[in-house]
């Protein structure tokens, strides 16, 4: 264990985000509250982002203070994992903080907003360095209370105020599972700190369910299928900056309670707990990005997509966890390093996308895509680097996504010999699925992008629009060039996660700093390798001697003229493709068994100048039989019951009886 | 790299050839794709009022990113000096990466045409690119390796042998190539009616240089999965790197008489089969993934399949 330097600086950096907590809700109303605040967030962002780094270097240190429950106090521990997600954690609250000293300009009630934030940013720093189930527990419930209180910012509508209502009870049910998760591993001795647990050594179904209750938990917080529903109700209500810190950031904290557990504090879960992991990650991510493809609304598309990268991450899991359990602890380094690269990079992306989103919304008013259009010539700033943040989340060279997504690919190559079925199956599946997740989402982005920014502008407010200021373009920009450069030298950040995957599994990835030409090796050079760099290089070379060729050889002129549209111009710009249009081939091949997609087209008989009509419906199976169906029990149930209320006296004297002697009879059972 | 792009219209010029043989007329000269280029570069450019800056890079982008794909394909050696720097995965992935940016080229002008085109191409990759992932896994879990050489020289060694997967792998390969090159039964390649369109439409506002860009990629993209079918599945006569002038001049031969049999069993399959409905072809290309799946499969529950 080393000094507790960098312990210290981080536990200063959060009591100062604390305060500054306290400050906003003192200055909140204040013309200079909203620069205040935001600017003390984003320099301490920045401190813990740089405690982040150096954490991952050092060697785990530890401390305890005299916090909380006097009998129990509070343990911190700071190791490369927690430095890992701190660094990813604390970029992304920089990031939007920064957006959001432009952006806030716009909030109408900040006093909602200001002091919550820093509270919120504070409590997801607490659950990385907490080290025992008490301090998690606390800084869990209090990043759930936070950000709930941020959602209902715009409590006015009414789709706010039901989206709070549903968040606040997924996160009621994710804080109950693990809760139930931490006792288990505590056991009959009642120690709640984790190294106590890590030296427990659980057995197999004790093992077992734990990890099942922590999936639950964790699932619920970061969106697996299917306990994401409130994910697209809750992340678009939040004002912009949060709904980037709630998609990529704070469900990389619930990733990160599952890390921690399922490989930290558990020793050797049984071999089927990856199989269920791998199932629910390969599930997710299909069904997420299915669902983001039925969307018209920009920002619940990206809340979806948010579902599907975190079931790409969890895939990644599954595989380092099946790998660990066939004894493989170098394969199993290589799918943790791809999940956590993943990790990393959705969180860049996301955080942009959002960003690009809020930028939309202030600029039009609306997230609608049916009613964006043309914002490519009003907005050039925020499309181009709306267009990077789209190409890198579509995993398309040379940016990063297509790196985690390259090197999750090559996980699953790496071991076609694994004994289990359960593995031999799910192993080949979850390719299917990650390549058809992979595909799903870039044409998904296609869309997004090709709606919003492209074409003709289909509302008034899309072809008045402008563009936003200084402070959200830096952050956008900021992260969009985070994105390129982490798709050209990946080794960087291959190697930085090293540490990590040495901590939990004992050995790590090959290093890739030194190969020759800046290239990624995962495993042999025999095997494969990448070149983020040089394929970089060869796109622009190419392109250089492309231009240069037209340039010389091919004619200059060019001429401005309408539309050729095959000699039919239409001028109205309603008779562009919406989204729902762009998406209708997708939607019938795949959505017509799975969410009953259909449409039903009325045309008025010939003469008649009635306008056409065409109505899609679609249902969720998800919400009606998982949530709708047991909300129905629940409710009557609960009417049955209620005739408890209004028993007549001799009743309730029988039913005191009948438990008087059940108990009785229990007791003398039990002796 | 050079090659590559000198060839690329002559086989699309030898296809049509043979097509128009087996419909009983002359047919152009199977120069003739080199000439349309010509005249296509000296044309001016007839640019929509509110195209933006993306529709006018977007050929520059397209063609560079189909251009190094198609580099990294090994045509007549194995052993190309730049492989490592991408696999197979990084070869499908660039051209993944230039159809995002044709398919919101198409949408850039707001036209409807442009949005058909788009959303058909949106359709159709969603279903062909996973059954190209499949297949490559398929392809990388038998060789050991995902790099293209690597597997070139496996399939050419004697420890491949007769598999089912490959045999799965090739009908799925074949129907994918006809669905990325915008063939008859997906598309038609030479058609401007909107109800048979999906590259054509996509492509429909560009004009001189751009389209003269645009037409080379295709054919370009149709000269790289021939490559890759050969050298995968075919590969006779596929020099070692490092191989002496004569092993270069027997794997040239071999590679020209690949294209030549390609080309005209293209064309003599565009020509025996008609167009499919748009929507009969996601049972076409679900039916490759299935293939593809299958074969990954056999390759994890037994090594000797």
């Amino acid at each position: 264990m080393g000094t507790p330097v960098l312990l210290i600086i981080v536990l200063a950096g959060i009591a100062a985000l604390l305060a500054t907590g306290l400050a906003g809700a003192i200055r909140g109303r204040a013309p200079d509250g909203r620069v205040l605040v935001y600017g003390a967030c984003l320099a301490l962002c920045a401190l813990l982002a740089l405690a982040g780094i150096a954490g991952l270097a050092a060697p785990p240190s530890g401390l305890g203070l005299p916090l909380f429950l006097p009998w129990i106090g509070a343990r911190f521990r700071f190791d490369p994992l927690a430095g890992f997600f701190l660094l990813v954690i604390n970029l992304g609250g920089a990031a939007a903080s920064l957006y959001a000293l432009g952006y806030g300009r716009h909030t109408a009630e900040p006093e909602r907003v200001l002091p919550f934030y820093p509270v919120f940013l504070a409590a997801m720093n607490m659950v990385l360095i907490a080290a025992d189930a008490f301090g998690f527990l606390f800084a869990w419930e209090l990043m759930s209370v936070a950000s709930w209180a941020l959602v209902l910012a715009h409590h006015h509508e009414e789709r706010t105020r039901r989206a709070g209502v549903l968040y606040l009870l997924m996160a009621t049910l994710s804080g109950l599972a693990l809760l139930l998760g931490f006792g288990l591993l505590a056991g009959p001795a009642g120690d709640y700190s984790f190294a106590a647990m890590r030296a427990a050594h659980p057995s197999g179904w004790l093992a077992a369910l734990a990890l099942l209750l922590v999936l639950f938990g964790a699932g619920a917080k970061a969106g697996l299928v299917p306990l994401h529903v409130w994910l697209p109700e809750a992340h678009p209500a939040a004002p912009s900056h949060v709904s980037a810190l709630m998609s990529g950031v704070m469900t990389k904290v619930a990733v990160y309670a599952f890390v921690r557990v399922a490989f930290g504090l558990l020793g050797a879960p049984p071999w089927w707990s990856a199989v269920v992991v791998l199932a629910l990650g390969g599930a997710t991510a299909v069904l997420g990005v299915l669902y983001a493809l039925m969307e018209s609304d920009l920002k619940r598309l990206l809340a979806y997509s948010t579902v599907e990268n975190i079931g790409i991450v969890f895939l990644g899991l599954g595989l380092a966890m099946a790998f660990r359990a066939d004894g493989d602890a170098t394969g199993a380094a290589l799918a943790l390093t791809a999940a956590l690269l993943h990790v990393f990079n959705h969180a860049l992306f996301k955080s942009l996308l959002f960003m690009g989103a809020g930028a939309v919304q202030t600029a039009t008013g609306t997230r609608d895509l049916n009613r964006l259009g043309g914002l490519i010539h009003r907005m050039r700033v925020t499309s181009f680097v709306f267009l990077v943040g789209c190409a890198a989340i579509s995993g398309l060279p040379p940016l990063n996504g297509f790196v985690s997504e390259w090197l999750t690919f090559q996980a699953i190559l790496l071991h076609p010999d694994l004994p289990q079925w359960g593995f031999k199956v799910m192993l080949p599946a979850d390719g299917a699925l990650l390549a058809l997740a992979a595909a799903l989402a870039a044409a998904c982005f296609v869309k997004a992008f090709g709606i919003a920014f492209l074409g003709r502008p289909r509302s008034e407010a899309a072809a008045a629009a402008h563009e936003v200021d200084g402070f959200s373009r830096a952050a956008m920009a900021g992260l969009a060039a985070l994105c390129v450069l982490g798709g050209i030298f990946p080794g960087v950040v291959i190697d930085a996660l090293a540490p990590v995957a040495h901590l939990l599994l004992g050995t790590r990835v090959p290093a890739q700093l030194a190969v020759p030409w800046v290239s990624i090796i995962p495993v042999t050079a025999a095997r494969s390798s990448y070149n983020g760099l040089l394929i970089f290089l060869f796109v622009a070379a190419a392109s250089g001697i492309a231009v240069a060729a037209i340039h010389r050889f091919a004619s200059h002129a060019i001429r401005r003229a309408p539309a050729w549209d095959c000699g039919f111009p239409n001028a109205n710009p309603i008779t562009q493709y919406t989204a729902d249009s762009f998406a209708q081939p997708i939607r019938r091949v795949f959505a017509a068994s799975l969410f009953g997609a259909h449409e039903t087209v009325i045309l008025p008989p010939p003469g008649d100048i009635a306008p056409a009509r065409i109505d899609k419906t679609m249902r969720d199976p998800i919400w009606d039989w998982g949530y709708a169906k047991p909300a129905g029990w629940v409710e009557r149930t609960s009417i049955s019951l209620n005739r408890l209320q209004f028993l007549t006296i001799r009743r309730y004297l029988g039913f005191v009886f009948a438990a008087l002697v059940v108990l009785l009879l229990a007791l003398a059972l039990w002796q | 790299m050079a090659l590559v792009l000198a060839l690329a219209p002559l086989l699309t010029g030898w296809a049509r050839k043979v097509k128009a043989r087996l419909q009983r007329r002359r047919g152009a000269s199977v120069i003739q794709p080199y000439r349309d280029l010509r005249r296509l570069l000296g044309k001016e450019v007839v640019l929509a009022e509110n195209a933006s800056w993306l529709f006018r890079v977007a050929p520059y982008m397209i063609f560079s990113l189909t251009w190094v794909a198609a580099s990294l394909v090994p045509t007549f050696a194995t052993g190309l000096m730049f492989s490592w720097t991408g696999d197979l995965i990084a070869i499908i992935a660039l051209l993944g990466a230039a159809r995002f940016l044709l398919t919101l080229a198409g949408m850039d002008i707001g036209t409807a045409f442009g949005g058909i085109g788009s959303s058909r191409e949106a359709m159709i990759a969603a279903l062909a690119e996973p059954a190209m992932l499949m297949i490559i896994i398929a392809l990388a879990l038998l060789a050991g390796s995902s790099q293209l050489s690597t597997i070139a020289r496996f399939m050419d060694s004697p420890a491949v042998g007769l598999r089912v997967s490959l045999a799965l792998a090739l009908v799925a390969f074949l129907i994918v190539a006809l669905a990325e090159n915008a063939r008859i039964p997906v598309d038609n390649p030479a058609t401007h009616l909107e109800l048979t369109m999906v590259h054509e439409a996509m492509v429909l506002e560009y004009s001189g240089r751009h389209l003269a860009m645009i037409e080379l990629t295709a054919a370009l993209k149709l000269l790289l999965m021939i490559s890759a079918i050969g050298c995968i599945f075919l590969p006779l006569g596929l020099a070692v790197g490092g191989a002496g002038p004569g092993g270069y001049a027997i794997g040239f031969a071999a590679y020209a008489a690949k294209l030549v049999v390609a080309g005209a069993l293209l064309g003599t399959f565009e020509s025996a089969i008609a167009k499919m409905r748009v929507f009969r072809v996601p049972n076409l290309l679900g039916g490759a993934l299935m293939l593809g799946l299958l074969a990954t499969l056999l390759l994890f529950v037994s090594k000797g399949l």
